[in-house]
């Protein structure tokens, strides 16, 4: 079993030619187990994390069909922010927040969580209109939050186009002093291994490919390597929701679209902080290795292929250029696309079916990368109890039935 | 970006020109005041969102604005059909 990371094994493993144990253990699935997790996704792995650290149940399967943190979870722009405007949004979001900030010593490992706050960019009146009355929300929910000028902005940000020359000026921003990014592909392997070393067996390779229902109870799944029974099922399928629905006879109220980011090549620091803009839809940050990171908006038709459009990096890139000019040079590196599932009010699903036993976590969309440890969190104690956390309430499959939905596609900062 | 025939202006057309515009027959309930609420949610919000060949809606946008349908594959993003409303597309 793998030890405790610590300053001394880090000092003994330089000295011994980096002799590191294994991470995460490969497992073979067993046939059974109290509780699966479909998806090894940082949202999959945090709640078999809390799962075991938190609930009392150990005897956990996460179940992957790729390799862990291969999804969403280490393809996102890791944007870390609690800034939703509506209420229930904002105490689920703000629940994640406080766990990220100490998630790297909950974990043992260091996720590189890195406060360097956001700027939410407003280029309209209405959009001033619109920050001022999210910072107000914000502040009367207890989550910091400023509203900006743009003199203050180019103060912080020396290299931002501020001039009223610009096709759409910058006029002010909410800023978010807590927000800002952390390692994703680290996110991923810190709730994997902490898991591990609860006792969860983290099965990659493995394909859920049928969901057993047995008088309305689920029973267990078919997968490529085996049938693996268990009363209790989280579906954390992220952008193959729909696809793991289906294989319970069950439909959901999402719809899966690629969404794109790239970076450039590594340069020196540059900007310290993350800038969003909702209004040209471009979001930049300068990751710890050098490169500038960008993330575009999603293609409009649905799409499980992992790859977007051309025209939307390119709409992107002209949306930070108009930002900063200063990047107009920049080489780009690298581009690649995930596939997020969109809910029609921007909210995600946390919650049972009319399936015993069958719970989704799922529609997180364009921006669940910073729920991760949140969504886990609740999800997990969801599942404990057969009852809803109180933060995941509001986040019911219900909600479209009774017209209870939480508006945050306009209201929030922008769309990740 | 992929070029999509327009089954009105009977040409093919760079992507560009059209927009997507969702899962194609979803039907108005006839009397909505006589459906259950599950009902009318499940055709307000609930979506296939099916992986593999796919019947949504197009519109032409940028050309004669009208809407047809077009069976793609979201595997792969080829187009397998191409449709106006009321064509047949058995077979
Ligand atoms: C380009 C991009 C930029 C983004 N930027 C941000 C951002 O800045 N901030 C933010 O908060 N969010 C952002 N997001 C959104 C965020 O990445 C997702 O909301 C979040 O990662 C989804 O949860 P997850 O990590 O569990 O998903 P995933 O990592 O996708 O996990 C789902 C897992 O399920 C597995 N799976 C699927 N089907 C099966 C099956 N049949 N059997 C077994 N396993 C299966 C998949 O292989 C996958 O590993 C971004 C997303 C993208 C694509
Ligand atoms: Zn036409």
């Amino acid at each position: 079993m793998q030890k405790k990371y610590s300053w001394y094994s880090l000092l003994k493993a330089g000295l011994s030619g980096q002799d590191w144990d294994q991470a995460i253990p490969l497992v073979e699935p067993k046939s059974k187990y109290d509780v699966i997790i479909i998806g090894g996704g940082g949202h999959g792995l945090a709640t078999a994390y809390y799962l075991a650290k938190e609930c009392g149940i150990t005897n956990i399967a996460v179940v992957e069909k790729g390799y862990i943190g291969g999804g969403n979870t280490a393809r996102n722009t890791t944007i870390i922010r609690s800034n939703y405007l509506r209420d229930e949004a904002s105490s689920l979001y703000e629940h994640s927040m406080q766990l990220w900030e100490g998630i790297s010593e909950d974990l043992n490992f260091n996720v590189m969580f890195s406060q360097r706050g956001v700027y939410n960019l407003g280029h309209t009146l209405q959009d001033m209109r619109d920050i001022e009355r999210r910072v107000n929300a914000n502040m009367l929910n207890g989550v910091d939050a400023q509203v900006v000028t743009a003199k203050e902005i180019k103060e912080q940000i020396p290299i931002i186009n501020t001039s009223q020359n610009a096709r759409y000026p910058i006029m002010g921003s909410s800023y978010q002093p807590r927000g800002g990014v952390a390692r994703h592909d680290g996110v991923a392997w810190g709730f994997a291994r902490a898991a591990a070393m609860l006792g969860v067996d983290i099965i990659q390779d493995c394909e859920v490919i049928g969901i057993e229902v047995e008088e309305g109870r689920v029973k267990g799944v078919n997968t490529t390597r085996g049938d693996i029974m268990a009363d209790r099922i989280g579906c954390v399928s992220a952008g193959h929701s729909s696809v793991i629905a289906k294989m319970a006879g069950l439909r959901l109220p999402v719809e899966s679209h690629p969404l794109q980011a790239f970076v450039s090549e590594a340069m020196k620091p540059v900007l310290h902080t993350v800038v969003m803009s909702n209004a040209v839809h471009g979001y930049i940050s300068q990751s710890d290795k050098g490169d500038l990171v960008i993330g575009a908006g999603i293609d409009g038709y649905s799409s499980y292929a992992q790859r977007g459009a051309s025209r939307i990096i390119e709409h992107s890139a002209a949306a930070i250029l108009e930002m900063f000019p200063i990047f107009s040079r920049v080489r780009m590196n690298r581009q690649w696309g995930g596939i997020v599932d969109v809910c029609p009010d921007a909210c995600p699903i946390i919650s049972p079916t009319k399936i015993q036993g069958l719970y989704f976590n799922c529609g997180w969309g364009t921006g669940g990368f910073k729920a991760t440890p949140g969504s886990g969190h609740v999800f997990a104690h969801t599942i404990a109890q057969d009852k809803q956390h109180p933060l995941a309430k509001p986040f019911h499959l219900d909600r479209f039935t009774t017209g209870a939905l939480i508006d945050e596609h306009g209201a929030a900062g922008v769309a990740h | 970006m992929f070029l999509i025939h327009c089954p009105y202006c009977n040409e093919e057309r760079e992507q560009e020109e059209f927009s997507p515009a969702g899962e194609a027959f979803i039907a108005r309930p006839e009397a909505p005041e006589d459906i259950s609420d599950e009902a009318w949610a499940d055709y307000v919000f609930y979506r296939t969102n099916h992986k593999g060949d796919h019947w949504e809606q197009w519109v032409h946008s940028n050309g004669c604005r009208k809407y047809f349908m077009v069976e793609r594959s979201t595997i792969t993003h080829e187009i397998l059909k191409v449709a106006a409303f009321g064509a047949d597309i058995s077979e």
